[in-house]
């Protein structure tokens, strides 16, 4: 940080100083109005969150959650992790067609998805956190003083802690052109590349990894769901889960943020949404056939009469093939709207397949049922709604959607005011 | 593409290595039931449901004293406070009890699931719990296919709770509390292979008296714990359905690809962001951070 300064002269360090503080705590502050529907409500649950949590901390998770010890493992990870990492797929989707591929048409929205996964990593493997019965010994796997090599959740842990880093460093440019640091700037640029490959393929093991940890869960997850292609699976449909919440997560963003994004993004949203689906579209017929192959494999047609049958089927018609389908043809006639209704049955149908595997069909025989507590179901909401804060404070300051490929620097004077509250 | 990024590459791909050589030497496989065990043999056959063993347990490891006056039912389960029970069921020959507890799998799911080695398997037999490791993930408690371990979910330091197989006490060379406590004899403590010959004399001698399968022989790759029962193990709970393979080998596939991923995909991603390249030249066309 100091680097860049340093050149023009000791004196100058400390009127650097000074000002960069300043223009920290301009930029600390809110832009806009503060008391909005958006803020109340995701406030109030954010604040609630937090009493819960503080119960969690204090008398222990039986207190706020209905973990047992037939179910360890509820909605924080079931939803939380595993469903979350997969929504952030498209992190590694997106750098890998852009850096690796050099498809220059999705440049413009390769920076906020990056910053997407990045918060994605940090606020949802970060909830696993609050799941951890002894958190003050999460250093242990890291610091090296017990590595636990045979487990996959020491792989999870490990590579989860390095995509955040491969992620920021992906992200840094932005951080570095807000701050006005142009020396530095170039240094992280430079990095760019090799954050991106490391990236992809930490994305590639952590998100099957994900799956792999069920793997063990043999004899408790129920056959429609239990292979041991889970891995495969998983990494599959991260895919089109990490692309279909990058069109969801576009739509919303491209009206709420319409005044930051640059005439560029304008111009080409569409088209970068309709490829964006087109892409979807083949992923998902390739999770399609590969689901038929394990359900052949795997010998489960005796189960499809029974109500795990029918649950099995909702999720793989209702919520794969349907969106597939929908995708290709809206794909064909440019229809937006068909588009994202297409992305929000994608998600539905990730969301189900991971609380299925991890939540729903484990322990299907088990009598009494694990249904979460509203207090775990508010603390989800709470992280959802902390990041999106933290999100909406970064791109209402930094270049996030408003960057210009090839231009190192932020455009002076060309930004327009800032409207949204934030 | 500049030098550094080659160099990073190559550092990833060392690193990977050194990764896959860790795993190796941490693979579980390489002991099946080779070394010899301690372990325990119960004879369902001779149990008389009087619960010394509850009480012994309890007091050798300090935990609350069990209740008394509890009706043996099949579905007691140990609990946080309670580390081994006696539950009763209901067989074609009449009521059998039968002790439950941790069953020291020869290839433990906890263990080989556990990213801190809390979870560990001695050399001598039992699978043990170490406070300070823990960082109560309860992942020992997703792969057990027993659902043996226990969370203390009503504590704010909460531990994973289950026998130990007085550990303490087999290294000094001692019987286990439950197994030194037993009136009836229907426990009997020593090395694995010698408790199978045993079970399987027992079985042979007296045919009628025994079904001819030994619990744990070789049920999740072999248990240190093995059972004996006059009627199919199905009508006393146990799960038949687990098949002989150790349940690590179900993760061994996943984790040996690990290393294979990390050593290949990198330069490959590096070759293909070389061949995309506009011209061939020593600086990017552009400057590439754009970040994005």
């Amino acid at each position: 940080m100091t680097e860049g300064v340093a050149t023009t002269g000791r004196p100058a360090v400390g009127a650097e100083l000074r000002r960069f503080v300043r223009f920290m705590l301009a930029e600390l502050k809110p832009k806009g109005k503060i008391l909005t529907p958006f803020n109340l409500i995701t406030g109030a649950i954010m604040l609630v969150s937090a009493v819960v949590l503080t119960i969690r901390f204090t008398k222990g998770l039986g207190a706020v959650t209905n973990l047992s010890q037939d179910y360890p493992w509820g909605l924080w990870i079931g939803f939380d992790v595993v469903t979350g990492v997969a929504f952030a797929g498209g992190a590694y989707v997106l750098t890998f067609m852009v850096y690796i591929l050099r498809m220059e048409k999705y440049h413009p929205i390769v920076r906020v998805t990056v910053l997407n996964g990045f918060l994605a990593y940090v606020f949802y493997a970060g909830a696993l956190l609050l799941d951890l019965g002894r958190p003050w010994n999460v250093i242990n796997p890291v610091i090296g003083n017990s590595f636990g090599v045979s487990s996959v959740l020491f792989l999870v842990a490990w590579h989860f802690l390095l995509y955040m880093l491969a992620e920021f460093v992906e992200f840094s440019p932005a951080v570095a052109e807000w701050l006005g640091w142009r020396r530095i700037r170039r240094y992280l640029g430079a990095m760019t590349l090799g954050a991106v490959i490391f990236g992809i393929t930490l994305s590639l093991l952590h998100q099957s990894g994900l799956g792999a940890l069920y793997l063990m869960a043999k004899a408790k997850i129920h056959p429609l769901w239990y292979s041991e292609f889970i891995p495969i699976l998983f990494v599959v449909s991260s895919i089109f889960a990490g692309l279909s919440m990058v069109i969801f997560e576009g739509s919303i963003t491209h009206k709420v943020f319409a005044h930051r994004a640059s005439r560029r993004l304008h111009a080409t949203h569409d088209d970068i949404v309709v490829g964006l689906a087109k892409i979807c579209t083949g992923v998902m017929f390739v999770y399609l056939v590969l689901q038929l192959l394990v359900f052949v494999h795997g010998q489960r047609g005796e189960y499809l009469s029974t109500g795990w049958g029918a649950w099995y089927l909702l999720e793989i018609v209702g919520f794969v093939a349907v969106p597939a389908v929908l995708y290709a043809y809206a794909c064909q006639v440019r229809h937006m709207t068909a588009i994202k209704v297409a992305a929000v049955l994608a998600l539905v149908g990730i969301v189900l397949n991971r609380l299925n595997v991890s939540v729903i069909a484990f322990k299907w025989y088990a009598a009494v049922r694990y249904v979460p507590t509203w207090m775990e179901v508010v603390v989800t909401l709470g992280v959802i709604s902390a990041e999106l804060w933290v999100f909406r404070w970064v791109v209402n300051r930094m270049p996030v959607l408003d960057v210009i490929p090839g231009l190192s620097d932020r455009p002076d004077g060309s930004l327009e005011p800032v409207r949204s509250a934030a | 593409m500049k030098r550094r990024d080659l160099l990073k590459t190559l550092c990833a791909a060392g690193g990977a290595s050194v990764a896959a050589t860790a795993l190796r030497a941490e693979e579980p496989g390489a002991v099946v039931g080779e070394r010899d065990r301690l372990g325990v043999l119960v004879d369902t056959t001779s149990c008389l449901g009087c619960r010394m063993c509850e009480y012994a347990c309890a007091d050798a490891n300090g935990l609350p004293t069990p209740e008394a006056d509890v009706e043996l039912t099949a579905t007691r389960q140990t609990s946080p406070d309670q580390w081994s029970v006696v539950c009763r069921f209901e067989t074609d020959r009449g009521p059998v009890s039968v002790k439950r507890q941790c069953l020291h799998c020869l290839q433990p799911a906890c263990a080989s699931a556990c990213l801190t080695k809390a979870m560990l398997k001695t050399p001598e037999g039992p699978v043990i719990w170490r406070e300070s490791k823990c960082m109560g993930c309860r992942y020992c408690m997703v792969s057990c296919p027993f659902d043996v371990p226990k969370f203390e979910y009503d504590s704010a330091v909460p531990k994973i709770q289950k026998c130990q197989l007085c550990f303490d006490k087999v290294q000094e060379g001692k019987e286990p509390a439950c197994v030194a406590n037993c009136p009836a004899r229907c426990l009997t403590f020593g090395r694995r292979s010698e408790l199978i010959d045993l079970a399987w004399s027992r079985v042979y001698g007296e045919p009628d008296r025994y079904v001819r399968h030994v619990y744990g022989e070789h049920e999740v790759g072999g248990t240190s714990w093995l059972y004996l029962s006059a009627v199919p193990f199905d009508q006393l709970g146990f799960r038949t359905d687990l098949g002989t393979t150790g349940y690590p080998v179900l993760t061994k596939e996943f984790l040996y690809a690990v290393p294979l991923v990390l050593t290949l995909v990198p330069p490959f991603l590096l070759a293909l962001s070389r061949a995309t390249r506009a011209r061939d030249e020593g600086e990017e066309e552009y400057d590439d951070g754009g970040g994005a």
